[in-house]
């Protein structure tokens, strides 16, 4: 009505319509991406028939979470919590040897001039890039060469070349890192590692939390490489022995003779929650990290 | 430059250090980068001057004779009747994948930096979450999804006429079926990091823009578009990267030869033919590095100030 008001308000908020359409949108893709997560957090609390008959979101009966707990113990005498153990153990021991061989390498590229800097910065561009699974079969016979096939180290070993976290470390040296700093610092007779240890790692904290929470997300889940390296089912990951137990019970092919497995549809969502929970309480503290610049300065121009 | 700007270190070490400042520079950079140059050869030159080897080598029994193959690994490999079929199945599939993905996450980080506030930031999180799901996890999720007796969409499904769960998960729909569990997990990370460029064009900037008569729309178009642009090159090739080595998907939907990534595993462990399943490899090797290429030259990010002194 006031023409001359209009202009210095925001004109969309006051556009209740406009409001309704954007809500409206927003809410199809949050049931598109929130409503799998929900079915899978009730599916544990109705058993193998009700998952059939009853509505698909409606709670079944909370006590169901226990019985598929206990039929998951029973398969391979508790084998699930042991690939959890070893999940943890090869998913931690990476994220902290990757983590700590990545950011001094990086800072180096971004605090020194050295000879070979720009063939190893291009080096690490591209095995950053590389198809991680292209390289799989290789590091298999590389590992076998070297006799640790079927080993724990055939994972972390290859898990502590981190490239993108050298590349990430590198871009955020480069940025964060006033080099008047570092001058002043030399002045003052700073050796470099003192350097490095009194002023580039107390600049460095949300870049190691960073670090670690993309190298855990791609340790704990990734299934290539240990489903490749690993045949003793005692030392198989999370990932590979969902897959195995995915295959060989009647949690995804009703037709295998059921009398022989307990393991079902609720006892598979049961595991998959079990694989999922842990990351998903850390992706949503990490988020921050991500929106405030999981890439930033990754696209200079 | 004054001395006094900092707190001083210990004596000794000032007097020490001084002395020769410019060669202790040098070699505490070869020392912060020694661990990663050896695990950059161990695992990222080596393995793929092996795989090149090895594409040379015959297979006698399990063990290489190296040299004795020529061509020949490749020739197997290349004219396996598997090995077009399944090149096409992950190409049809990043055709349909890239343009979906890049889209969507445009048009959600867009459509959720239009309103800002705590509603958005709800909405961003459930979409980001999915992240979590990776592998079987996500597969065994878009399994009980897929499956119209189980899944909270099963009308849909009925609606588009399907019964059963092999009906959905017919190996014709695959790349579709990719696509959409692919977006499922992978969209909302790129969302997080796309709204987070769009967080940084200041405030005076849309309030100008929206003085002018710009509408929200003309705003995203000109305005915030421009900016994430140099995102989105990043982005087609990271997607690219990690689509066109399709593995647990099709694996784990029953199929055995579908990517040619399964092919490769399928010629070292079935058929004990390392030789061609490296020929197979370095093809995807050289995929990756053609995406390499590309990334370095759109960003040339690997020059900054710190090193222009």
């Amino acid at each position: 009505m006031d023409a001359t008001l209009t202009p210095s308000k925001p004109r969309r908020k006051s556009d209740p319509a406009s409001w309704l359409l954007w809500l409206l949108v927003m809410l199809a893709f949050a049931i598109y991406f929130g409503v799998p997560i929900m079915w899978l957090l009730l599916a544990p609390t109705k058993n193998d028939g009700q998952l059939l008959t009853m509505p698909p979101l409606s709670i079944g009966d909370v006590s169901n979470y226990g019985r598929a707990w206990d039929n998951l113990m029973v398969y391979g005498n508790a084998i699930v919590l042991l690939w959890a153990r070893n999940s943890v153990f090869y998913t931690l021991t990476s994220v902290i040897l990757s983590v700590v061989i990545s950011v001094p390498a990086g800072y180096a590229f971004a605090t020194a001039k050295f000879a070979g800097r720009k063939l190893l910065m291009t080096l690490t561009l591209i095995t950053m890039i590389l198809p991680g699974s292209a390289m799989v079969l290789p590091l298999f016979l590389e590992m076998n060469f070297f006799r640790l096939v079927d080993t724990p180290w055939a994972v972390i070993l290859p898990a502590m070349f981190y490239p993108f976290g050298v590349y990430l470390s590198y871009v955020h040296f480069a940025t964060a890192l006033p080099k008047d700093l570092l001058a002043a610092g030399r002045v003052d007779g700073c050796n470099e590692w003192q350097l490095f240890w009194h002023i580039g790692l107390p600049l460095a904290k949300t870049l190691f939390a960073l670090l670690a929470f993309l190298s855990f997300l791609g340790n704990w889940n990734n299934y290539f490489l240990p489903f490749v390296m690993l045949n003793d089912s005692d030392l198989f990951s999370l990932p590979v022995g969902l897959q195995v137990m995915a295959t060989s019970t009647p949690m995804l092919n009703p037709t295998f003779a059921a009398e022989n497995s307990t393991l079902k549809r609720p006892e598979a969502a049961l595991v998959v929650l079990v694989l999922v929970v842990p990351v998903i309480l850390i992706f949503i503290a990490a988020q921050r990290f991500v929106v405030n610049g999981a890439l930033t300065g990754a696209t200079k121009e | 430059m004054s001395s006094t700007a900092a707190p001083a270190p210990p004596a000794a070490v000032a007097a020490r250090s001084t002395k020769r400042p410019r060669k202790l520079r040098l070699n505490a950079a070869y020392v912060f980068l020694l661990p990663y140059v050896v695990l950059l050869i161990l695992f990222g030159i080596i393995p793929g001057v092996y795989a090149l080897v090895i594409s040379f080598a015959k297979f006698v029994g399990g063990r290489p004779q190296f040299f004795q193959a020529g061509l020949a690994n490749y020739v197997t490999a290349y004219s396996d009747i598997r090995f077009v079929p399944a090149l096409t199945n992950v190409f049809r599939y990043l055709l349909l994948s890239i343009p979906i993905g890049i889209i969507g996450v445009l048009f959600l980080s867009l459509w959720l930096h239009a309103r800002p506030g705590r509603l958005s930031t709800t909405f961003r999180t459930i979409f980001f979450v999915p992240g979590a799901f990776a592998g079987p996890a996500l597969v065994l999720l878009s399994f009980f999804m897929l499956s119209p007796d189980t899944s909270p969409f099963g009308f849909l499904l009925r609606g588009m006429g399907f019964e059963t769960s092999t009906e959905v998960t017919l190996i014709d729909h695959y790349p579709v079926l990719f696509t959409i569990i692919g977006f499922f997990a992978g969209a909302g990370g790129w969302v997080a990091i796309f709204y987070g460029a769009l967080n940084s064009i200041s405030k005076e900037v849309l309030e100008a823009a929206t003085m002018d008569g710009c509408n929200p729309w003309q705003a995203a178009y000109y305005i915030k578009m421009p900016l994430i642009l140099p995102y989105i090159a990043y982005m087609i090739i990271l997607v690219f990267a990690g689509n066109v080595q399709v593995f647990a998907e099709p694996q784990l939907f029953g199929a055995k030869y579908w990517s040619p990534n399964q092919l490769g595993y399928a010629y070292a462990f079935e058929i004990g033919n390392f030789g061609a399943s490296a020929a197979i490899s370095l093809l995807m090797v050289v995929i990756g590095l053609i995406g390499a290429s590309l990334i370095i030259r759109f960003s040339g990010f690997y020059q900054t100030d710190a090193t222009a002194t």
